[in-house]
């Protein structure tokens, strides 16, 4: 029998405010155990949450940025569990009424084909604390509790079981990435959890119209591993239901080791959360105007700029994707043609020469040491035919080294073109005269010789002769 | 005169003339309060060293000619509420041995205005109770009767007044925690607006009925102790924004012309003859004054007593949940995480905490959500809509506070029913969310004191306090005092 794979993710964004979602603490990674706590994310009796309004407005961006409606009147509720890393004994979540509701993301599946994967709801959350295990001073074997990631705002982003292949999840896994860090509302930083999904897997046979019972996969870090997880969970169902078995609803675990899921908890040991809205938080009402001002405030968003890269610049679907896919690159992209006019060499300068340069040196595009304004003045010298464009791969890499000026390390190392004929016409003379055996053989019909005359003038004049100048004389002189 | 008999205005005056110190003023109400506590047991903890301190800096501001209405005089407050480095049980073992690291905005203001505290007051465990009979902290007994209990859940806050061991008391009301007990110890008690006071501190029972209130000797004090507690905190999403009005400079305008409803729902007949006397005389009281009573219904009164128990112990549930033995208070030895749960829970808890935390989480349970909690929400909501309706033809009502005078310690510690049923005209006002004062109107042929309650619209302090100000001019009961 074939199966079809349903897939849901529920991914979580951890916001970048400078303050938790409820108290005034700092969100700061990586500071001592429990220093950044205060009553309220400790949850000492007497406390109550206040909601930062920063918050609220990262989750409509998400929102407007992923389509949703922004629901006029949301309400905080609480979810009830107990963990030693939840203070309270309840998580202040969203249940009924979440801030974002009805959306959509468009992810283009094989090539060309479009594919409109809906979300379901995008609601406001605080994180929890963090068990450290082992490393405690004192005695015995305990555990600690860490709380200075509790109370940390979180947005959790569900779909729609609209996915079908793990390319999908993972195609809408970096769309939604992308906008995330794109709004600069999270660092989409995986590996340290600033952005974490879980994936909902069932199969049911092709054809069918009742979904399979669903396992819920948790801990999949990196996009990689959100591929491999659920291409694991599909042929795992596949396998049990073709061996007579039956899928039970469960939460499993990734393991990254081994590249395998395991059962976590089942249904039966699921915890009932008895959801219930907050007392200690008003409801939450939004405005139209205030959502207006959110879409004003919006910035220009990858799909939209890639468009208009295309629309406006003529740049191929291709090129205009990968400029895209930040957008700091995007920033830096746009500042280079705001002063080079030639949109599609400032791009391959920058897919190229520049992408080169930070992989190879793990630089950010933020901290690029050539400035856009840089990398079109370089442009300029070989427009003019200051410079030949593989000096200027000699130039670029002095720029990234000193941060010095083009013009001037041109300067500095005598790097000018050379375009005068005379001199260019001494050196072929010179060439031809010690060279005359092949001079023969191209004039005997044998035509690739002529690519060897050329080396040897680009060689003699280290590199500087302009090469349309050499081929004209080049050609005129061996013909004779 | 004997200082602790004083009110918050004779020992002002007393202050503010040099007659006597804070210090002093201090000093005669720990003696007071050591000469009776074996009688009553109001504290929980008493703080000489803290009390004597801010004594002292009392003095000095008056040196200094800066004498508000509570510079340097004695207070206590319920132990529910959270004092920086002293400890604060809640009357419940399982914080026993916790100090908090901040305290409550509504103590802070206080604090501001100079008041000292003499200490923190006996209270039902975590507010739960009618009697002060489920404290972990031992009994407080009536004033009156020590036989009798003192009302709950502020029990202490209320007898510590009629025991004349402190000027003026803070307790809390979630379904008539303030009023029962003033009405049953003979003082002037009252359950402010939701949302009027900062609950920021305060530990929660059920935390949208929960209100900070004072409990005082006369109206006039309690106008004074509102004033200084009123007010939006931006620490308390739930406070509200709206302008604190001069509570006592428009005590005296009298309620000539004015409309108080009879809601004919609390005038039942199972209503003890001594309370109904109390009442009936209190009705007079107020026509010669030229008051003038309408009768008004208030339908749903019959659901609220369910209602609350459903939305109160729903809320309890969750917010009880954080004493886990983790980060503070009551921890059990254990072998694992499981077991130190349940242990640190189990020992920490009594039994009437115990069982509304299960009447709680039962009604918040999936499957049943829609019908207890969800419901007891609609309800709710009639019941509110009962008081909007009620308060468009009157600008008070006039009700009992409770059924009967206090009744004997043990008499109902085992009926919880009939226990809840005590509360049965406090509970509909923590409902609606409006304001309710208790003021004293009476005393039972067996020598108990008698409330009776005015309740206001949202945020009709004002008038509540004129009306019983009134009443208290025309009237000697506030003036007895308990022979303890
Ligand atoms: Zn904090």
């Amino acid at each position: 029998m074939k199966y079809q794979p349903v897939i849901g993710l529920e991914v979580h964004v951890q916001l970048l405010t400078d303050t938790k979602i409820f108290c005034g603490c700092s969100t700061k990674f990586g500071a001592e155990p429990n220093s950044q706590t205060c009553p309220v994310c400790l949850g000492l009796p007497g406390a109550l949450p206040v909601l930062n309004k920063k918050v609220v407005e990262f989750a409509i961006k998400a929102g407007l940025s992923t389509n949703c409606s922004i629901t006029p009147r949301s309400i905080f509720a609480r979810k009830n569990y107990f963990y030693p890393d939840l203070p309270k004994g309840y998580q202040i979540s969203q249940f009924e009424d979440p801030i974002c509701q009805h959306g959509w993301l468009d992810i283009a599946v094989d090539g060309d084909t479009v594919k409109r994967i809906g979300i379901t709801r995008i609601h406001m959350e605080e994180d929890a604390g963090k068990l450290v295990h082992g490393e405690l001073s004192g005695p015995g074997d305990g555990s600690g509790v860490d709380l200075n990631r509790a109370c940390t705002p979180l947005l959790e982003v569900v779909s729609e079981p609209d996915l079908r292949t793990s390319d999908e999840a993972v195609t809408y896994l970096k769309q939604l990435h992308q906008i995330v860090t794109w709004l600069g509302i999270c660092d989409g930083n995986m590996e340290e959890g600033s952005f974490r999904c879980d994936a909902n897997v069932s199969v049911m046979p092709v054809g069918s119209n009742t979904l399979g019972t669903r396992a819920e996969i948790k801990n999949v870090n990196s996009f990689k591993f959100v591929k491999q997880a659920i291409e694991y969970e599909i042929q795992r169902q596949i396998d049990l239901i073709e061996d007579g078995g039956t899928v039970v609803q469960e939460t499993r675990l990734f393991d990254p080791n081994s590249g395998t899921t395991r059962s976590m908890r089942s249904k039966e040991e699921a915890h009932d959360y008895r959801y219930f809205p907050d007392p200690d938080l008003v409801p939450l009402v939004i405005s139209d105007e205030w959502i207006n001002r959110s879409r004003q405030e919006l910035p220009e968003l990858p799909e939209q700029r890639r468009q208009r890269f295309m629309d406006e610049l003529g740049l191929p679907l291709y090129d205009a994707e990968v400029l895209t896919a930040s957008r700091a690159l995007a920033d830096y992209f746009e500042a280079g043609i705001a002063a080079h006019s030639n949109a599609k060499a400032v791009g391959n300068w920058i897919m190229g020469e520049i992408t080169r340069a930070l992989n190879d040196s793990g630089t950010a595009i933020e901290a690029c040491p050539i400035a856009p304004g840089q990398l079109a003045e370089l442009l300029t010298l070989i427009d003019n035919g200051t410079i030949s464009g593989k000096i200027a791969k000699t130039v670029f890499d002095e720029m990234w080294r000193s941060g010095k000026a083009p013009q001037v390390i041109v300067e500095e190392q005598g790097l000018v073109q050379v375009s005068d004929g005379d001199a260019i016409e001494r050196m072929i003379d010179e060439i031809m005269a010690a060279n005359a055996g092949q001079v023969d053989e191209y004039r005997s019909g044998k035509e690739k010789v002529f690519g060897f005359f050329v080396g040897q003038v680009m060689k003699a004049s280290k590199g500087k002769a302009n090469p349309s100048v050499v081929n004209e004389l080049l050609l005129g002189k061996l013909k004779g | 005169m004997n200082i602790f008999n004083m009110t918050i205005h004779e020992l002002h005056t007393a202050l503010k003339g040099k007659q006597i110190s804070s210090v002093e003023a201090t000093s005669a109400m720990l003696k007071r309060i050591e000469a009776v506590e074996p009688n009553v047991g109001s504290f929980i903890t008493v703080t000489p060293e803290h009390a004597l301190a801010a004594a002292g800096k009392a003095d000095q501001l008056i040196a200094q000619g800066a004498c508000e209405l509570l510079t340097g005089i004695p207070l206590a407050i319920k132990d529910i509420f959270l004092t920086e480095g002293i400890r604060t049980t809640c009357g419940s073992r399982i914080l026993h041995n916790f100090i908090p690291p901040y305290s409550a905005t509504s103590w802070e203001k206080l604090c501001d205005c100079g008041a000292v505290l003499l200490g923190k007051l006996n209270q039902d465990e975590f507010a739960m109770g009618s009697s002060n009979e489920s404290s972990a902290y031992g009994t407080t007994r009536n004033p009156w009767d020590t036989t009798c209990i003192p009302g709950g859940s502020s029990g202490g806050s209320a007898a510590a007044v009629a025991a004349r061991q402190a000027i003026a008391t803070l307790g809390t009301d979630t379904g008539g925690s303030i009023r029962q007990p003033a009405s049953h110890c003979g003082c002037v008690g009252l359950k402010p607006t939701y949302g009027r006071v900062s609950r920021y501190g305060v530990i929660a029972y059920a935390s949208s009925l929960d209100q900070v209130g004072p409990l005082t000797r006369d109206v006039a004090d309690c106008a004074v102790m509102l004033g200084a507690l009123a007010g939006h905190d931006p620490k308390d999403s739930t406070s509200v924004d709206t302008p604190v009005p001069d509570y006592s400079a428009t005590l005296s305008q009298g309620v000539k012309g004015l409309r108080i409803g009879l809601p004919k729902e609390y005038f039942i007949d199972g209503l003890d003859p001594d309370v109904q006397k109390a009442m009936d005389a209190a009705i007079d009281t107020y026509r010669r004054l030229g008051a003038e009573f309408v009768d008004i219904s208030l339908p749903h009164t019959d659901y609220a007593v369910a209602t609350y128990y459903l939305i109160a112990t729903a809320e309890a549930s969750s917010n009880l949940a954080r004493y886990d033995g983790v980060r503070f208070g009551h921890r059990a030895e254990a072998d694992g995480l499981l077991e130190m749960y349940t242990k640190s829970r189990s020992e920490g808890f009594g039994s009437e905490v115990k069982r509304r935390i299960m009447l709680g989480t039962y009604a918040l349970s999936s499957g049943y959500y829609d019908a207890y909690y969800v419901k007891a929400q609609k309800v709710r909501t009639l019941i509110m809509n009962d008081f909007i309706s009620a308060f468009a033809d009157v600008d008070v009502m006039l009700t009992p506070v409770a059924p009967t005078p206090a009744f004997k310690v043990g008499e109902k510690i085992n009926d919880p029913l009939q226990m809840y049923l005590s509360d049965i005209f406090t509970i509909p006002v923590n409902l609606a969310g409006t304001c309710a004062m208790s003021i004293p109107a009476g005393f039972s042929a067996a020598g108990l004191p008698i409330g009776l309650q005015l309740i206001g619209k949202p945020f009709g302090e004002e008038t509540v306090l004129q009306a019983g100000f009134a009443f208290e001019q025309a009237t000697e009961w506030h003036t007895r005092k308990a022979t303890i």
